[in-house]
This record gives structure tokens, sequence and C-alpha cells, in this order.
């Protein structure tokens, strides 16, 4: 059982243009892939991904509706409550891993990158300002490799065309994203062999599997995933096609 | 061999545990994985005509004995149900449709839809205790349930059970409403009305404020329904609220419920919990060398 906590933001910093990060103690221990809930009062209560672990937690928002938007506004000292963490997180192990991170998908994937021995990372963006973690990514990956939709930094086109010629190299795949990228993820994996693990994001109520807001094909992205294996994805039918939407009804993606 | 079959309403159930309304029913692929982890039928998410988002979030509170929640009916209205309907149906396992509405008309169009989808039951949602101008709000005027229930007993040929709300001392009324009007059964209880406030906020958690109290909380209060109601009327009752164990489930059937609904218990004990409460109850008869299930029914009772 996880009750509502309200928590004090402590520190509050933009990560890249037009994303902030908001850090806050939650002493419960999270893996990297698990989720919060948090609630802006007044406003929503969300998913977020957890960008940081460890006591001092953090969240990475960038700017897009009014929930993410009333949290881009929030500054240190400000409360907001959090429910979590949930979700199954990556699984992990000492094989060769690459993590592939495409938008704000590196909120998620970071948390992974620090904890694995023998990692790399792939960061995409649409352009270089938008691109997250570089730092921290260089700190723990062996290989740190960048590309921008726009050229504007590192390889010219998807993070997903990037790590094209290499992926059959590794053992294991974690990706983050938006899910076409993630679809054309799943498929290059497949092609090449390799398995792979990829968190999903789908509008959410409960959060912890009793309201069906967030499924697919049966599964429930908050109970279930919101990390699922390629073997998983590869049956799923929704899976790169369509999501939910707040009643229910399917809706291309 | 333990017999755990029961029937209401002419609907035969191989075992007396249904998944109920408001968990993993709002779409068929969820109702299609439920069916296959042992529940007797299934019961769908409440549908109306039209799509409804609900509310905004939060809309769910845990809490150590269970949960409030204020969905405020979410759901992708009847004719895109159908698409869901048709993976559901497909398992093989009862579907009991769960219908919302505000009027005689609607409900019964709605029960003629569900109907036609292949639901081998409906259920209307008289109960819900969050949602204006639906649920509760028509559900304790025992002259407008009796109109309700007629004209959805005569637009089908399925049976028809009636939801029933724990929040109003008219209950009984309610449920001999139903009886009069022809309805097949009664389930007893929606959630209780209830809320939580937080104190560091100094406000209210639910979005909307209030939501419905479901869990072991809530099973104290079901029980008591149940048993006043088999007292006073003589179609089946269906036993729903808080019950997670075989113990739970049977506490219910000796009320005098004949079938008993899981819903929060999903979530608390986990996906698992009708297969586990099926193997309590089968491993209860043989040891009380009872014949069936159905004969337990009522057994509180002087």
């Amino acid at each position: 059982m996880i009750s509502t906590q309200v928590v004090e933001l402590q520190e509050v910093f933009p990560e890249a243009r037009g994303m902030i990060t908001l850090r806050f103690r939650l002493d419960e221990v999270a893996r990297p892939g698990q989720f919060v809930m948090v609630w802006i009062p007044g406003v929503d209560e969300i998913p977020m991904s957890l960008s940081y672990l460890g006591a001092r937690k953090g969240i990475t928002v960038k700017s897009i509706g009014e929930a993410s938007g009333a949290l881009s506004s929030l500054r240190e000292g400000d409360r907001m409550g959090i429910r979590g963490p949930y979700g199954n997180g990556f699984r992990m192990g000492q094989e060769s891993t690459l993590c592939v991170a495409g938008g704000t998908g590196a909120a998620t994937i970071l948390p992974a990158v620090e904890a694995l021995n023998h990692v790399d990372a792939a960061l995409g963006a649409l352009t270089s300002s938008e691109l997250l973690f570089e730092e921290r990514a260089r700190a723990s990956a062996r290989k740190v490799m960048m590309s921008t939709d726009d050229g504007s930094r590192g390889y010219h086109g998807t993070v997903v065309d990037m790590v094209s010629d290499e992926v059959g190299e590794y053992d294991m795949v974690l990706g983050c994203g938006p899910e076409p990228m993630l679809s054309a993820l799943l498929d290059l994996c497949n092609g090449a062999g390799v398995d792979c693990q990829l968190s999903l994001e789908r509008y959410m109520k409960c959060g912890i599997g009793l309201c069906g807001s967030c499924a697919l094909d049966g599964q429930r992205v908050c109970a279930d995933g919101p990390v699922f294996t390629g073997g998983e994805l590869s049956h799923m039918e929704e899976f790169g096609r369509s999501r939910r939407d707040t009643a229910g009804r399917r809706r291309p993606l | 061999m333990s017999d755990l079959q029961v029937e209401i309403g002419g609907l035969a159930l191989s075992n007396p545990l249904m998944l109920a309304s408001g968990i993993m029913g709002e779409t068929g692929g969820l109702l299609a994985r439920m069916g296959a982890l042992g529940p007797g039928a299934l019961v769908t998410k409440s549908v109306g005509l039209e799509a409804r988002e609900g509310y905004p979030n939060p809309t769910l509170i845990e809490l150590p004995f269970g949960y409030i929640n204020s969905m405020g009916l979410p759901n992708p209205g009847i004719g895109e149900f159908s698409g869901e309907m048709e993976t559901a149906v497909s398992t093989g396992v009862p579907i009991v449709g769960s219908v919302f509405a505000s009027s005689p008309g609607d409900f019964a169009e709605l029960c003629h839809r569900m109907e036609g989808m292949g639901a081998s039951a409906v259920e209307l949602n008289l109960s819900c205790p969050h949602a204006e101008g639906y649920g509760m709000e028509v559900g304790t005027d025992p002259s407008a349930v009796e109109g309700i229930v007629e004209e959805c007993v005569s637009s089908v040929d399925i049976p028809v059970f009636t939801k029933l709300t724990p929040n109003t001392e008219h209950l009984v009324e309610v449920a001999r409403a139903v009886e009069s009007a022809g309805g097949d059964a009664v389930v007893a209880v929606n959630t209780l009305k209830a809320m939580a406030i937080s104190v560091d906020l100094r406000r209210p958690v639910l979005s909307h404020g209030t939501g419905g109290l479901s869990g072991p909380a809530l099973r104290p209060v079901g029980l008591r329904c149940v048993y006043d109601l088999f007292e006073w009327i003589d179609i089946p009752i269906i036993g729903v609220g808080g019950v997670e164990d075989w113990r739970g489930a049977l506490e219910y059937i000796m009320a005098g419920a004949t079938a008993v609904q899981i819903g929060s218990g999903v979530g608390r004990r986990g996906l698992e919990v009708f297969r586990e409460t099926a193997h309590g109850l089968a491993s209860y008869l043989d040891s009380v060398e009872e014949g069936g299930i159905a004969q337990l029914v009522g057994v509180a009772h002087d």
C-alpha cells in the first residue's frame, strides 16, 4: 500500500531548452524505469518517470500540456503530491547494453545508464538545445553517441538510424522515447536479433493496475509495464499504432 | 469433487466469483485476460450512450484498508464499446454488460445494445456515488428504480441485474422495487461515499472532492446490506464489497449472496485472486462435506 505524500521541492533547475528538473526528498527505493504519480494540487495528477534516483529523487518535465505546464511553473519550496514509485522498471544485468533515448525519454533512461556497468548511451533530440543529460551519460557510459533531427549536433537524423549499424554488437537494448521511435527501434532490434526492453507511456488514472485507462492488448502500462520486452511488444497489436484517450476510446498514435 | 456452480436468473456460472465493474473491464483485451484467470463471469466497466472523459486526476487514493475512487464514469460510449465486447465475448466466459443512464429509455436502449453485442446479462449501475445525474442519484428513489428496471426487463431476453448503493436508508425499498419490476437479481453493494483530506495541503485529495470507498473497509457494510436484503427479497443477491479471499466470499454467501464479485481485491491481492478464492471455496466444501456452494446461501440466517 502506497499513500500519497506531499513533498517540498528542494531544487528546481533548467535541464535543456523548455525542460526543467524538480528535485525532492522521497525515501522509497526506486529502480531505473519506475515512475511516480505527481499531483499538482488543483490541476491534475500525471505519471512521470524518475530521472534521478537515490533519496533525493527528481523528475524532468517538458511543458506540453496543462499539467506539465503547471509543473514547470513550480519553484523551490513549492509542494506537490507523490504516489509511488510504481511499475516494473528495467531488468538489468551484466550484459553489454545499449541505452537509446529520444527526447524526454532520456529522463527514463539515464538512471539505467548510471546503474549499468557495461553500457553505451545514444541520446537523440529534435535539435541540440533539447539534448538532455549529456554530462551524466558521459560520466557513466563507455561511449555516448548524440543525434539531432536537424543536424545541429552529432549525427544528423534519428537516434534509431544512428545506432542501426552497431546495434547487433550488444546483448541488450533499453529504450525510451516517442512511440514511433520505439516501434522503429523494436524493428531494428528484431532484425538484428538483439533483445530489448522498451518503456512505454500512456494516459493513466489510477496508476496501480485497476482502472484500465492505460491498457494496450490486455497489458497495463502502469502495473505490467511501463517496461515491456521486445518479445511482448512484438505480439501487441496496439503498440506503435494506437493509444486510448481519457474516455478509453482507441485513437491512432 | 466440490460443486461451485451457481445459477442467477437463468445464467449458469462455473463458480460464484465475478469480476466487479470498474476493475480491468474497460477494454476487451483486459476482460479477455481476466477471463482466463478463473472468474465465473466478468462485468464490464459501466458504459453510457455517449463517451465520457470522467474527472481529472487524482481519481484514486490508496488507503491501508481499501481505495477511494472518483473516476466519474469515463467510458468510450456504447458504440465504440462494441469492439471491446467482441474480444471479451470471444473468450466464452459470460460477460455482464454494466450500463448507466439517467432515464428508463436510455437504460433500456443500452441493455438492448449490450444484448446485441453478446452480453450474457446486464447490470444496471444505479449506485455510482460520484457522477451527477447518474448512479445513486437515480438509484435511491424506489419508484424511479422500478420504472427503469421494468423498461430494461421488457427490452431484453437476458437477465437484468441491478447494482444498489449502500448510501441510503431505503436499501430494502429499492431492492423490493427491483423485484416487483421483474429484475432478475440485485448486486449489493456499490462503494460507500467517502473522502480523504491532505493535511499538508489542507484540501481534499480527489479532484472531485468525494469518491467511493471500496476494499476490506467496505465489507462489514456490504455484509449487513446483503443480510438485510436476504430477509426481504426472494430474487438472488450478488454480494460485492471488500472480498479478497475465500473467507470473505463465504461471509457474503452465508449472509445470503448466490454469487460474489471481486474488484479491489484484484488490486490488493493480484490477478490470481479468483483462482485462489475459488480454490479456497472448493477446499472448504470438501472439508465440511457440503455438496455444493449453493447449499450454503443464507445459512447464517435463523
